[in-house]
């Protein structure tokens, strides 16, 4: 059974990903980090009380089990003769003993799950809060795949080791507390019954390695079988306008027979393990009859001694059991809580100044001052860039691909910092103002619209959470999206399936049109987008855009001729420099590589080589 | 710490919601699928059974040999050097005596009074033995429970996949494909999990009870009640307990996908989430659903633990029950402490499989669910299949002609015609265009084509024949669909192209990407056209996608070619290129071409433009554009304003040239 954990569970997030995918580095990192240990208690810290708590409710709870057997020795003990205590006074005692049995065991585990929900919530909450505040840099270089694997997996692994944990230390602690009882009821009855303990241990320090590939091969078998089931269904268009099902399920039904083959082998390794406890119990009842039996003959030991001895033999398994379970939890919990920490230690290379400003009234103007900037450390991507926007101007940014209009666009808004010089919006340095009142100043248009599960209606008001029905159905129709919204089956309220995959790619630029447009934005910044747009659609993105940019500074990275005309001033850029700037009709006179550009593109800058 | 205030938190967990009723029906059909298995069957459930059998049987050794130690000490207490030196004395002839009475109490019930000590070591050899039968079959019966499970999970895996790719268009469509997975994979599980131990452990768990109250009834009426008495209330608690987990497991798992949901789409959307400033929104988003899920795991605490120590509460108070009255009775010499410990085994024996109940009715009501989500796939039926009598396309000219075709998706949209009366002919070496604003039923009409929908009206014939009496197989080799987005698999750039034709020799293949103009990216892949591809694969940019689509659709249409709108991620030199040699290629095919870039739809010999499902206009460019009407609106909108000016001489010049 051991062997399934892993494939169901995909299950616990919810996303289908296929297993999970460790390609995170290798596991070597098993070995107890004292590093991960301490870090974790740090989010425990903040519930420190409710942890001793449940520490101190794990210790009397392990008391009172260990006790319950001993009670039942005085009794017999006492049915028999051989007591001082009189049988009522001893079950008055028990009867104690199970009510704070109940009692102590309810809190014990209670609290300690709680304190693990709880401190799993701040660790994920703390993941994704941080994940807001690191830069693009990292997000656009790492996969939001790998990011959601540790959100979910690595969080859940570790769920799991803080949920067991203190229940493992419980474990413990009776294992101890049995000990303790056994010996001290009869030193000799006590270490001989105890010897079969160690086989136990040699027993499973030999199959633990042994079965341990066996289970991981039926692991990946598993989701070998699933990954091409979920392809599968995933491609079935395909498969069939290809007509492949015969092939696939010819190779599908290989795949399902090793994933057959290596969950039974899984289980044989581990219901192998059965029977060796099972004979090792057996072994020390053996001993306690024969032994404790001559003891019980010799008068030396009271029959009731034996008898708490069968119930002692016959618990003093489990614990055994669980802990060398939650040792592999331990293990997969320690890699995830490296790779979680990893996340945590992302550093925050933009934050707002503790004296940053709020940019309100400042009159809508763009500078850049010499700036030079890039992505990767010595290889600048801006060189030395100074540009003017005047307040309520739209300018155009042209160049060819990988010239820096995008980086200009992201430096305005302070997705990264810049290497040299300075980027002023309003007349304030960017990185002088509050990250906050700089989004509310600036919107983006972004060339591949994105837009989140939910209504059309809360989609477009998505920068202003509080706006109403009317405000929303306004922008909708200024932009001419209203006319295709009113037709989806619920219009406003219809539900965007997976990221708007039921409307066309102009119409979901319509939508964040719209929404740019109700933010209302002192400055627009828009990737124009002209790739995959129908023809009916693209003659509503014309009109909406002279629309949007209207009573605006604007930053358009601009494709379309008619938009390029229309800008009050633009700017050439290439391999990271201005070029050239000025009117469309001063440019074409320069005979430059704007006009260059013109010549060879007609209609449109979009697909330039 | 919460920006929002809880909204919509209501944790109210009916057991009546989940649904019952269906439970026997499910299980049933699912136990009937492991009566494929009949000896692997009947292995475990023998296996089940003597394992409680032996598990019996412990009790009443360990009674036994607390009353052979304790009358020892009663009657040894006479002579206690004598009975000491002679118990140490372990000789191999103790051990023969030992033996002969273990078969004697085998054989007749009850040993002869032979040597206590003999009697003390036959019971602690017959416990070994016991305890190593019942560890052995118990390690059988979950070996061959397994067994069984795993073979009907294989046999349920390959059904559902089977059923899968025989089920048409319109059922995927109205099912999600994370849903399909899911059923693949976890509801397969939960019911290979229940076929695996709820079944067997019920049928075991059934044993003890019955078989151990029979033994203690039978030994004494009024103890052995009392002993019994935790039973129905820890059947109860247990059941009520895995019902409520059940219902609560399923609610989290819903809170945890959108939490997912949540988080996904904020790192995908991080530019739009940073530009806008929304962190505040996003993290209240988050807030909500995991402050709910938290509470709800809260809750799933509660229940649990607090049925936990009701059913050990119960347990204990029998437990001290059967100690109080057990006790009294030994003291009076009306009952034998072994008797009472047997007792007293018993119950902690009994302790574990009925707390089990819980997990057993939590297995069954999720394998009820995920049972009745399985066979919903397995007995649909596929809406387009082969007629009886269908018989192969022979491979011929090739003429596709629509005949009068109206189309509705009859569930998803109401009944609303999706295309009404459209006729044409295709022959081969021809090209038609379709153009239409989005939703007009352009890609729908190409689905047609290949009968991943039946029409509702009309008929599709090609070569005469209507293609409903064809079989798909045929039909489907004879025509080559190339769609917008292009679903590529984990497999290599060879294995992607070749997708239809997998026995395809390199050579084809080859050819087929050339005319695509992908081969030359292919051959500067790390490894040429055995790169993997796909999801682990390298990455290929949307225009190359398309041309990889391109070459796959080549290999496959044998009579038709139908390009649904698959240029438009190409730029525009690489589509000229891409087209001319296309059109070379497929000479002597016929090529439909779905488009609204119109330059790409210059050289067709017939052009339809659709709106709202109907056939507006049609004729070839030249005609579209004398005509007044969408296709030269059109026109003025794409071409550039050079061009604007003399757009049919310069289409009429050179065509294949054009650039938008």
């Amino acid at each position: 059974m051991s062997a399934m954990r892993g494939d169901g569970g995909g299950g616990h997030g919810g996303g289908f990903g296929v297993g999970r995918h460790h390609d995170f580095g290798d596991d070597a990192l098993t070995r107890f980090d004292t590093g991960v240990v301490r870090r974790l208690f740090g989010f425990v810290r903040p519930y420190r009380r409710i942890l001793a708590g449940a520490l101190l409710a794990v210790a009397l709870a392990t008391a009172v089990q260990v006790s319950i057997p001993l009670t039942v020795r005085y009794a017999v003990d006492s049915a028999v003769g051989h007591s001082e205590y009189p049988l009522n006074t001893v079950l008055a005692g028990f009867v104690l003993l199970i009510v704070l049995n109940g009692v102590l065991g309810y809190l014990q585990e209670s609290i300690s799950a709680r304190l693990a929900q709880r401190v799993i919530f701040d660790l994920r909450r703390a993941m994704f809060a941080h994940l807001q505040d690191v830069s693009m840099s990292f997000l656009d270089q790492t996969q939001v795949g790998r990011l959601m694997a540790r959100l979910q997996s690595d969080v859940n692994a570790l769920q799991e080791f803080m949920e067991n944990s203190v229940s493992a230390i419980g474990d413990f602690f009776l294992l101890l507390g049995i000990i303790a009882v056994l010996l001290w009821m009869d030193l000799r009855l006590g270490l001989l019954t105890l010897s079969v303990l160690p086989v136990l241990v040699l027993v499973r320090a030999v199959w633990i390695p042994w079965a341990r590939p066996k289970f991981r091969r039926a692991r990946e078998a598993s989701s070998s079988a699933n990954a091409a089931l979920a392809e599968n269904i995933n491609g079935i268009r395909t498969v069939q306008e290809n007509r492949r099902e015969a092939v696939n399920f010819d190779r599908y039904r290989v795949r399902a027979r090793e994933n057959l083959d290596a969950q039974i082998a899984s289980s044989q390794a581990s219901q192998i393990m059965v029977p060796a406890v099972d004979i090792l119990t057996g072994v020390a009842m053996g001993i306690v009859v024969i032994v404790g039996g001559d003891k019980v003959l010799t008068g030396e030991l009271g029959v009731g001694v034996m008898v708490a001895y069968i119930f002692y033999v016959q618990r003093f398994f489990d614990p055994i059991r669980t802990l060398s379970m939650q040792y592999t939890t331990m293990q997969s919990a320690m890699a995830a809580g490296h790779r979680i920490f990893d996340v945590l230690d992302v550093p925050v290379a933009i934050r707002d100044k503790p004296a940053a400003i709020t940019l309100k009234d400042q009159e809508p103007s763009i500078e850049f001052r010499q700036v030079t900037f890039g992505y990767r450390p010595g290889q600048p991507v801006l060189h030395d860039i100074s540009l003017w926007v005047e307040p309520y101007q739209t300018v155009a940014l042209v160049g060819p691909t990988g010239s820096g209009k995008t980086s200009i666009t992201a430096l305005t808004h302070r997705f990264y910092d810049v290497w040299q010089g300075a980027v002023l919006v309003g007349g304030v340095d960017v990185r002088d103002v509050t990250q906050d009142s700089l989004g509310h100043t600036i919107s983006m248009v972004l060339q591949e619209p994105f837009l989140f599960s939910g209504t059309i209606f809360d989609n477009i008001r998505y920068g202003v959470p509080d706006a109403s029905r009317e405000d929303v159905v306004a922008a909708a129709k200024a932009v001419s999206a209203h006319g295709f919204i009113e037709r989806m089956p619920a219009g406003y309220d219809t539900l965007l399936g997976q990221r708007g995959r039921n409307l066309s790619i102009g119409q979901r630029q319509l939508l964040s049109f719209a929404r740019a447009l109700l933010a209302d934005p002192k400055i627009l910044i828009l990737d124009e987008a002209t790739a995959n747009i129908d023809s009916f659609t693209e003659r509503d993105i014309q009109q909406a855009l002279k629309k949007l940019l209207k009573g605006r500074t604007s930053l358009v990275i601009a494709h379309r001729l008619a938009t390029i005309r229309d800008a009050d001033l633009i700017v050439v850029l290439d391999h990271g420099r201005i070029v050239e700037q000025g009117s469309h009709g001063q440019l074409l006179a320069k005979g430059g590589l704007y006009a260059r550009l013109h010549a060879s593109s007609h209609g449109s800058f979009d697909e330039l080589p | 710490m919460s920006a929002t205030p809880p909204q919509n938190t209501n944790l109210d967990l009916d057991i009546s919601k989940l649904n019952l009723k269906a439970m026997p029906r499910v299980l049933g059909r699912l136990t009937r699928l492991s009566f494929r298995y009949p000896w692997q069957w009947f292995f475990a459930l023998s296996c089940a059974i003597a394992s409680a059998m032996f598990n019996l049987i412990t009790p009443r050794l360990l009674g036994r040999a607390v009353d052979q130690a304790h009358h020892l000490l009663i009657d040894g207490h006479t002579h206690p050097e004598e009975t000491r030196s002679a118990f140490l004395q372990l000789t191999p002839a103790l051990f023969g005596e030992a033996t002969q009475q273990a078969f004697q109490i085998i054989i007749d019930g009850h040993a002869h009074s032979t040597g206590p000590r003999a009697a003390l070591l036959a019971t602690a050899l017959m416990i070994v033995v016991a305890c190593a039968l019942r560890g052995t079959l118990t390690g059988l019966q979950g070996y061959w429970g397994e067994v069984v499970a795993q073979r009907v999970g294989y046999d349920l895996r390959l059904a559902f996949f089977e059923k899968l790719q025989r089920l048409s268009f319109g059922f995927h469509d109205v099912n999600h494909s994370g849903d399909l997975i899911s059923r693949g994979m976890l509801d397969l599980e939960g019911v290979r999990a229940f076929l695996e131990s709820g079944f067997l452990r019920a049928v075991v768990l059934l044993l003890l009870v019955s078989f151990g109250a029979w033994r203690l009834l039978g030994t004494d009426m009024n103890l052995g009640l009392i002993a019994l008495s935790f039973v129905p209330f820890v059947a109860w608690r247990a059941t009520r307990m895995g019902l409520l987990l059940r219902l609560s497991w399923q609610r989290l798992q819903q809170l945890m996908s959108d939490l997912t949901l949540t988080m996904e789409e904020n790192l995908q959307g991080v530019r739009v989430v940073r530009a806008f400033a929304c962190k505040n929104l996003e993290l209240a988003k988050f807030d909500q659903t995991a402050q709910a899920a938290l509470r709800l795991a809260n809750r799933r605490i509660t229940i649990r633990m607090g049925s936990m120590s009701m059913m050990n509460f119960a347990f204990y108070t029998a437990l001290g029950l059967v100690l109080w009255i057990g006790g009294q009775r030994v003291s009076q010499g009306a009952m034998t402490v072994g008797t009472l410990t047997e007792f007293l085994t018993f119950m902690t024996l009994l302790q574990q499989p009925i707390r089990q109940v819980g997990m057993i009715v939590n297995s069954s009501s999720r394998a009820s669910s995920a049972g009745s989500r399985l066979f919903e796939v397995l007995d649909a039926e596929p809406s387009i299949q082969d007629v009886p009598d269908a018989r192969d396309w022979m491979p011929g000219e090739g003429v596709l002609r629509f005949e009068a075709v109206d189309f509705a998706y009859d569930r998803s949209l109401g009944g609303r015609k999706i295309l009404s009366g459209i006729s044409f002919e295709v022959s081969p070496g021809k090209t038609l265009g379709i153009v239409g604003p989005p939703g007009s039923g352009k890609s729908t009409l190409a689905h047609l084509i290949p009968r991943f929908y039946d029409v509702t009206g009309g008929r599709i014939t090609l070569d005469g024949q209507d293609i409903r009496s064809m079989t798909l197989d045929s039909l489907r080799r004879a025509v080559g669909l190339v769609q917008q987005e292009i679903f590529l698999f984990d497999v290599s750039v060879h294995d992607n192209v070749a997708y239809a034709e997998p026995w395809a020799e390199e050579q084809r293949v080859v050819e087929a990407a050339s005319i695509a103009q992908i081969h030359e990216h292919v051959a500067g892949l790390p490894d040429g056209y055995a790169t993997r591809v796909g999801e682990r694969g390298v990455a290929l940019s949307g225009g190359q996608r398309q041309r990889m689509s391109i070459a796959r659709g080549l290999l496959a249409g044998r009579a038709i070619m139908v390009l649904d709108d698959s240029t438009a991620a190409i730029d525009t030199t690489t589509e000229q290129r891409v087209r001319s040699s296309l059109r070379t290629a497929v000479r002597n095919r016929g090529t439909i071409i779905i488009a609204h870039r119109l330059s790409s739809l210059l050289h067709a010999d017939e052009i339809l433009v659709l709106d709202e499902g109907m056939i507006i206009q049609r004729g070839t460019h030249a005609d579209l554009l004398k005509q007044v009407g969408v296709y030269a609106d059109l026109w003025a909108l794409q071409s550039p304003p050079v061009a604007k000016t003399t757009p049919t001489k310069k289409a009429a010049k050179n065509p294949e040239l054009e650039v938008s």
